[in-house]
């Protein structure tokens, strides 16, 4: 055995460069997210301080294009989807009794080519200005700018967008291959589910945008005509695949925030999840009509009666599993034990906030209406509706419900409360007008306005409103620093928690479970406290316990991506070319050097339960 | 028992590529990569689909084609698919140079079809059919090139995957990757299949 075991201790930068451990690389992927989440809403507020009066003239034109286009796609693909992926790596596992994901070599590889594309990306606004065609970066807009924005746009992501597919099939074998005895698909918890359900969704949706993307790459840097009509060109193909991809990208980001709203509220009403079966089904029927329906972003471009119906009748068939999980959550809260943290507040304000969003969404469905209110502010209002009103309401919600877990530290609850308030308030004040400045006709996307159209009142409420958001993300951040300046103060479960990641010691173990728990039902822990045992049954006896090394190559790989991206960017074939060949070095040493990880062995493990360390 | 450790026939599993945890990970990983790359090569099949007939003044695909050519390659890629079912068949066996003697065979069929689609690819663009001069172009090359990228890159890692374990046996830890090899390689020819009848021969009826 021992031949096989070289194991190197790292510590301080370097091993957070070369860590495959998937509680690591989860704050990793929230530390990232949430520094492009503050430059993203960053963008916004620059953009409603713009709004806040008509005829302003502090970011115009180009400028104010380039901050659109920016706060959209980071938001996106560089703020929400990371958070995300950081809750899923460092919960999932644990949710699932498993002691790593599947492959915890990919999981590295998939983090840093998302940061690698996502600094590339924002690199464009110190390299000759940022892109500026939109998140959609519809052609022929994206086609014929002729600055270099739109190549970091599309080599940026596309660097990106693998990173979340190789995430995406992580998840997916992890979720079916790793779960621990007892752990049957009907046991796991809801937000186990709803990662299982967007894996599925990323791995079928993100393909499509990596060939749209390489057309678009294609098209502006080696002169093709997909989207050129002068050559034969069609620029409808653009829209079509990037809506298969992007309305599924819809559900990739709500289904993980469906999951943590579950969780959460089913932890502070102290009852069992209402609908749990109808909840995995409601979770799965969105995942898969999410697929039908991306023409409904597309209904004015004319492809006629027969194929609108369609798809709109697909749109609004998706209320009916919401619907369903809205009446289970309600009905979850019903006759429970409330307790009102900072995690529920965010939940229960999520619910009608959601249902809000979901009401302006079938509205929208109607293809006869969304004549009216195509390319409007009430588009504006409704999907920020579902993504802040949804989204990142569960993603505060799962920050201050997992916090405890991830870093070993409560969030301080009054300032937690100032956080909800300011941020919720404030979202209503952002948005609820937004309703009215589209059915006016305001349209979307564009930097100023006249005055004297009654349009004046309600942006300035709207900024005002974009403020207070801004004061709660500060009040969080403080929280944060505060918390992170006290010294380690949670005890394992500060929630009286049902799942399995609650029942381990603080800090998480490396190997997370010194012994693979036996799952007895649902709510696996809830089960053991209701029984009197209070911690789980082992499902096997103290052993050897297997690990593998951290390696710096994801780094590597993704950093000859990134140098590679430059090449592409401004036709330099030798930067490209040796950028490319890193990528193919670094695989190749994968291939080569035989590294079957380190075992932890038995003596070591029974110290660490002796001392209350596993 | 190691997984770096040659398997002998006494201790021999049925499915050795599925034998240990990381086995059945890798296994089931690379099908679901399979699925993602079956929506890579769709959304490449509908924009081919889109933009087929849009030559402009360059010549159309019914010009250009050579059935007799492409059938050559094609009866090179199906032929290769069907060495490494062999190859397969050996690694349950535990015949480690019947497995590299089969492999073999599929990477040079596999280059033999590579050097046909090149030498295929220089011909029209002497034709005036290039990756610019049409929509139809450009759908065409990307397709079929993205294709062609697949073959090469399966033929770089199965010389690599050879070439390291040469002297090795078949072991717990290579079983999974040469049945992964075999996997792509099928998946590769499948889509070869559909190239063959929606560019070719839908392309030389019109």
């Amino acid at each position: 055995m021992a031949t096989h075991e070289s194991h190197k201790k790292r510590s301080g930068l370097m091993d957070w460069l070369t860590t495959v451990d998937h509680k690591k690389i989860g704050i990793l992927y929230l530390l990232a997210g949430g520094f492009f989440f503050l430059i993203g809403g960053l963008e916004a507020v620059l953009m409603r301080i713009q709004l806040m009066e008509p005829d302003s003239k502090i970011f115009t034109g180009e400028l104010y294009n380039q901050l659109l286009t920016m706060h959209g796609t980071t938001m996106i693909f560089l703020a929400a989807m990371p958070i995300i992926f950081g809750f899923m790596n460092a919960i999932v596992p644990l949710q699932l009794g498993a002691r790593d994901v599947a492959f915890p070599y990919v999981n590295a590889v998939g983090f840093w080519l998302f940061f690698f594309g996502g600094v590339l990306l924002n690199l464009s606004w110190f390299l000759g200005g940022a892109p500026e065609a939109g998140w959609t970066a519809y052609a022929p807009l994206s086609t014929v700018a002729e600055d270099t924005g739109v190549d970091f746009y599309v080599l940026g992501l596309q660097i990106a967008g693998a990173g979340t597919l190789a995430g995406g099939i992580n998840f997916l074998v992890t979720i079916i291959n790793m779960r621990a005895p007892g752990m049957t698909f009907m046991r796991m918890p809801l937000f186990t589910w709803a990662s299982f359900v967007t894996s599925g969704l990323i791995l079928f949706a993100f393909p499509a945008l990596t060939v749209g993307f390489f057309l678009l790459m294609f098209e502006r840097v080696f002169d093709a005509n997909f989207f050129n009509p002068d050559m034969g060109g069609n620029i409808l193909i653009w829209e079509h695949i990037f809506w298969i991809f992007g309305h599924p990208e819809v559900y990739i980001l709500i289904l993980p925030a469906f999951g943590i709203i579950s969780e959460v509220i089913s932890t502070f009403s102290n009852k069992r999840l209402f609908g749990y079966s109808a909840m995995v089904f409601a979770t799965v029927l969105i995942g898969f009509l999410g697929f039908m329906v991306w023409v409904h972003h597309m209904f004015t471009v004319g492809l006629g009666p027969v194929a609108n119906s369609i798809f709109a009748v697909a749109t609004m068939a998706i209320a009916i599993p919401t619907g369903v999980k809205i009446f289970n959550w309600i009905f979850t809260m019903w006759g429970g034990q409330i307790r009102f943290s900072t995690a529920m507040l965010f939940a229960v304000g999520f619910v009608p906030t959601f249902v809000m969003g979901g009401v302006t969404g079938v509205m929208l469905s109607v293809p006869a209406a969304d004549y009216q209110y195509h390319d409007s502010y009430f588009v504006v209002a409704h999907f920020h509706y579902v993504i802040v009103g949804g989204l990142i309401l569960g993603l505060f919600s799962g920050l201050y419900y997992w916090y405890p877990r991830m870093f070993n530290r409560v969030l301080n609850e009054t300032l937690g409360k100032w956080n909800f308030w300011l941020f919720f308030i404030g979202f209503h004040l952002t948005f609820f007008p937004q309703h009215w400045l589209g059915l006016m006709g305001m349209p979307r996307r564009v930097y100023t306005y006249m005055s004297g159209q009654e349009l004046d009142g309600a942006n300035f409420v709207s900024t005002i409103g974009a403020i207070l958001m801004g004061a709660g993300t500060v009040v969080l951040l403080i929280n944060i620093i505060i918390s992170a300046s006290s010294k380690y103060a949670t005890t394992k479960d500060p929630w009286d928690g049902r799942t399995l990641e609650w029942s381990m010691p603080v800090p998480t173990p490396e190997y997370n479970f010194a012994q693979t728990p036996l799952v007895r039902g649902l709510d696996a822990l809830y089960v053991e406290k209701t029984a009197g045992n209070g911690e789980m049954t082992p499902a096997e006896p103290v052993g050897e316990i297997h690990m593998p090394n951290g390696s710096i190559l994801p780094f590597i790989l993704s950093l000859g991506m990134f140098i590679s991206g430059f090449g592409f960017i401004y036709s330099n074939w030798y930067v490209a070319g040796a950028g490319l060949g890193l990528v193919l070095i670094t695989m190749f040493l994968r291939s080569i050097i035989d590294d079957h990880g380190y075992h932890i062995h038995k003596e070591e493990v029974e110290a660490d339960i002796k001392g209350g360390r596993a | 028992m190691n997984a770096g450790e040659r398997l002998t026939d006494a201790n021999f599993p049925a499915h050795p590529e599925k034998a240990t945890l990381e086995g059945k990970n890798k296994f089931l990983g690379f099908w679901l990569f399979l699925g993602g790359e079956t929506v890579l090569f769709a959304t490449l099949f509908g924009t081919y689909l889109g933009l087929r007939n849009m030559h402009l003044d360059g010549p159309s695909g019914a010009e250009l084609f050579s059935l007799p050519l492409v059938f050559l390659a094609t009866m090179l890629l199906l032929t290769s698919s069907l060495t490494s079912v062999y190859a397969v068949l050996s690694l349950k066996q535990n015949k480690v140079r019947s497995l590299q003697g089969w492999f073999l065979v599929t990477l040079l069929l596999g280059l033999g079809f590579l050097g046909l689609e090149i030498y295929e690819f220089i011909h029209y663009v002497h034709e005036g059919h290039t990756f610019t001069s049409s929509a139809f172009g450009s759908a065409f090359y990307t397709l079929v090139g993205f294709h062609g990228a697949h073959v090469l890159f399966g033929i770089l890692w199965i010389t690599t995957l050879l070439a390291r374990n040469w002297n090795r046996g078949i072991t717990l830890s290579n079983a999974p990757k040469y049945y992964l090899f075999a996997l792509y390689w099928h998946f590769v020819d499948v889509v070869w299949v559909f190239i063959f009848t929606v560019v070719y021969l839908m392309g030389k009826v019109g």
